[in-house]
């Protein structure tokens, strides 16, 4: 399947997107201003509380092509960090003295040549480094066959896609035989020392609905998740992230395409949770795109909608004191963080 | 007044019920938070369960909250459809274990 940028989809054009989220017209009218929410509960303007966790988005070059991806990553798409701006982000990293984790993504953020160098630098600043892999690059080539014992030598948490325990389920979103290799590639995981017990190597999986419905409990989805896991495959793993699908992007294509849109945006909204708002990921995330600039989080990022323009824009000119005390720009996809129980890069935030 | 008798935007006003009668429909939401929390059943399994009685007693605002409520939990249409067909098995036995009752009836007056 093509991302929708191979396809010329108008989706694949940022302000395109924030059209359809931000129509006045009689279908949109009824989705409450996302500002207002925050105005109502004393959040606006959203702040920065300073910035701990540094996410790089190493480039939108993946092996999958996911239904629901908010990056529209695909093996079509050819940005990749430079490795000049990686160096940019490792002067960050080095100053940045409130920062304690670096979390790589992508697309399959392996797919970048100096991903390998990259996590050497970082490992040997000493900071926690979370890479979310998506299994199954892990089989890809022979070049990749070594991952595990990779991350293993560097101590990085592994944090990865499975939405569901069913195959059909998994490959719906995933694209077929995904599931599959997943399953192997969590075995050789396990293998190493990944989600065992003693080993002190984290494995998280993420859960994200297959569908136009909203995630469960994380405690209890993670309990069928373990059991389900073991039972039929002998797979370990320390925590399930529950995460919302983000009304953007593929996301936001299907629910266009299915009907599902309004009801989808209702049920977000409906489903408002201020504690979950004041512990949005933004608050303690910085995000940074391939090409270096500056984002509040991965979907802001992917929506082009970059850091307030009176803060630094690019990491050439970071300044940590301004973009540690930062506005954060919202839109109404944010309803996508604070529906339920949260939702954020690590799993639901109440 | 509605020109149908089940309205779907209906579904989510069911906690107004509480407009005519806040005592009594408090302790029933009580009770119902009460009852579907994780125990010795599973939380997902309570949901399969609920999906299949919607089936049973035939209620679209149920089965419209469960089957979304079923795949929130985890479930898979397998799993859905297993509970229903638990469902039209038991609403089928129902009807045809009276059948015994029939066959007594008629035994008891016929030559």
């Amino acid at each position: 399947m093509p991302s929708l940028k191979r396809q010329h989809h108008e989706l694949s054009d940022s302000f395109v997107q924030l059209k359809v989220l931000n129509r006045e017209d009689q279908k949109g009218a009824h989705i409450p201003k996302f500002g207002d929410k925050l105005q109502e509960i004393a959040l606006l303007p959203l702040t920065s509380t300073g910035v701990e966790i540094f996410q790089v988005n190493l480039g939108k070059m993946c092996n999958q092509t996911c239904k629901h991806c908010h990056v529209d990553a695909g093996p079509d798409r050819k940005e990749i960090m430079p490795r000049e701006v990686m160096e940019q982000c490792l002067r960050v990293i080095r100053e940045g003295k409130g920062i304690h984790t670096v979390d790589l993504t992508g697309g399959a953020p392996e797919m970048n040549p100096h991903f390998r160098w990259f996590v050497e630098q970082v490992s040997g600043l000493g900071k926690k480094i979370i890479v979310r892999c998506n299994l199954t690059i892990v089989l890809a080539h022979p070049k990749y066959y070594d991952l595990p014992a990779f991350y293993r030598q560097h101590q990085v948490e592994v944090v990865s896609s499975l939405p569901h325990f069913s195959a059909s389920r998994t490959d719906a979103q995933r694209g077929e035989g995904v599931f599959e290799k997943s399953i192997r590639a969590l075995q050789q995981l396990n293998a190493v020392g990944y989600g065992q017990e003693g080993t002190g190597l984290s494995l998280h999986l993420v859960y994200n609905p297959a569908g136009a419905f909203l995630p469960s409990s994380q405690k209890s989805l993670e309990k069928e998740f373990k059991r389900k896991l073991k039972q039929q495959y002998q797979v370990d793993f320390n925590s399930l992230y529950t995460i919302t699908n983000m009304p953007i992007s593929r996301f936001l294509d299907y629910l266009l395409q299915s009907g599902n849109y309004e009801s989808y945006m209702e049920k977000l909204v409906a489903a408002f949770n201020p504690a979950a708002a004041a512990g949005v990921m933004c608050r303690n995330t910085i995000s940074v795109g391939w090409d270096g600039f500056l984002y509040d989080c991965d979907f802001n990022q992917m929506l082009d909608l970059k850091v307030k323009e009176t803060y630094p824009q690019h990491i050439s000119t970071y300044e940590k004191e301004a973009l540690d005390q930062r506005e954060i720009v919202i839109n109404q996809h944010c309803y996508g963080c604070t529906a339920g129980a949260g939702s954020s890069c690590g799993g639901s935030t109440t | 007044m509605e020109k149908t008798y089940y309205n779907p935007a209906d579904l989510s006003k069911f906690g107004n019920i509480g407009e005519f009668e806040p005592n009594l429909a408090k302790k029933f939401f009580d009770y119902y938070a009460d009852v579907f929390k994780e125990g010795e059943l599973s939380e997902r399994e309570k949901a399969l369960i609920a999906l299949a009685v919607s089936h049973a007693i035939q209620c679209p605002y149920c089965i419209d909250a469960y089957t979304t409520e079923s795949l929130q939990k985890g479930s898979t249409n397998g799993e859905m459809m297993e509970a229903i067909h638990v469902a039209a098995a038991i609403r089928g036995g129902a009807s045809l274990v009276h059948g015994v009752q029939m066959m007594n009836k008629a035994k008891e007056i016929s030559m």
